[in-house]
């Protein structure tokens, strides 16, 4: 059950979602967080609070998107507001929705400097320039295309583990196996293969065709 | 604008590094079979005429370079002229350096066409005084 405080059940406070009025089985809760309000419905499964409180607890807070129970707890974990235009650093994209450092993040310095790009730029020094450029960017292009070392980490790491469970199987031969059956034995299999001749087992193309009858040998 | 038809054929590389850069244009933009295709020349005047706008808006400069850097082609020296022009309208000098990261990028393994664009574009890079990414150093990581 989704519940933080006790249930009201007052139809006269509007709703977003338009749940179905008039089903017999639909219990309307009102659930507060903050400025918004929700009705949700009680259900099983989706909403429950154990599963809510599973998935926080296991890191996956940014899953757990439902913001009236997050009104719950204090700690704040770095949201990303979908809502307005973000940056991005992609090359077939080089003018993103906003700069780098929001206008109303730069420093002093900075502002003067945006006062400065109104004038002629020929006025603005080189390190000026690279300066204006690396607000309003955070990537070059070069530095975009430049990838990482990362490939080597997961390999060794893929390595690492294979290597490791090979231990692990090594051990576990030595340890853990019993013997292999007597039937695998040298003896055993000398007399089978015998056996196997004297039957002329698959004599056309097979097992016994290999066997030169005259000779008494393999051919 | 250099439509960049690679062609693996002896000729076409020949042509690429003997003479200055020709590239054969597949007409129109838009893969239509019916209607009338539009020339490079005409796909070039609407550009410069959209950045040649006095009184173009920062998200009219963004939307336009986004959309012709998603092209198949990398923009004629004049498309460039005009966008350059823009963003002095704007007082925005990085986007001016963007643009000319973007076109550099552009080319992919052409590596003649860029240097062509900076020098066609030289004029009007003095006239500014925009630096390019060279001359900022951050044409190296």
């Amino acid at each position: 059950m989704l519940i933080s405080k006790a249930p009201d059940l007052t139809y006269s406070r509007a709703y977003i979602n338009g749940p179905c009025l008039t089903h017999p089985k639909a219990r309307r809760q009102l659930v507060e967080n903050d400025s918004r309000q929700f009705y949700i419905y009680p259900t099983k499964m989706l909403t429950s609070r154990a599963l809510i409180r599973g998935l926080q607890s296991s890191l996956w807070r940014s899953v757990c998107s439902t913001s009236a129970l997050q009104g719950s707890h204090s700690k704040v974990v770095d949201v990303i507001d979908c809502s307005v235009p973000q940056y991005n650093n992609r090359l077939d994209t080089p003018l993103p929705d906003r700069p780098f450092v929001k206008h109303d993040q730069l420093s002093a310095e900075q502002k003067k400097l945006k006062e400065k790009e109104k004038a002629s730029w020929k006025s603005l020094s080189k390190e000026e320039q690279l300066a204006l450029y690396r607000m309003t960017f955070e990537l070059t292009y070069p530095e975009m295309r430049k990838g990482s070392d990362e490939w080597k980490t997961v390999l060794g790491g893929v390595f690492f583990f294979m290597g490791f469970t090979g231990l692990l199987v090594w051990w576990q031969r030595v340890y853990v196996f019993g013997d292999v059956p007597h039937t695998l034995s040298d003896e055993w299999v000398e007399k089978q293969t015998q056996r196997m001749i004297d039957m002329r087992i698959n004599p056309v193309n097979g097992f016994a065709s290999q066997w030169d009858y005259e000779k008494k040998q393999w051919k | 604008m250099f439509r960049s038809a690679v062609r693996l054929t002896c000729s076409g590389v020949r042509s690429l590094t003997r003479t200055r850069p020709q590239f054969t244009a597949p007409l129109a933009a838009r893969g239509y079979s019916h209607g009338k295709q539009e020339t490079d020349e005409e796909f070039d005047a609407r550009w410069v005429t959209y950045f040649n706008k006095p009184d173009i808006d920062a998200w009219e400069l963004r939307k336009g370079m986004n959309t012709l850097i998603g092209y198949d082609l990398v923009p004629e020296p004049k498309i460039l002229e005009a966008a350059l022009r823009a963003c002095r309208r704007l007082n925005d000098l990085a986007s001016a350096i963007r643009i000319l990261e973007a076109v550099k990028d552009k080319s992919g393994p052409h590596k003649e066409i860029y240097p062509y664009l900076i020098q066609e574009l030289r004029p009007t890079l003095d006239e500014l005084g925009i630096a390019t990414p060279e001359e900022l150093g951050i044409d190296k990581v």
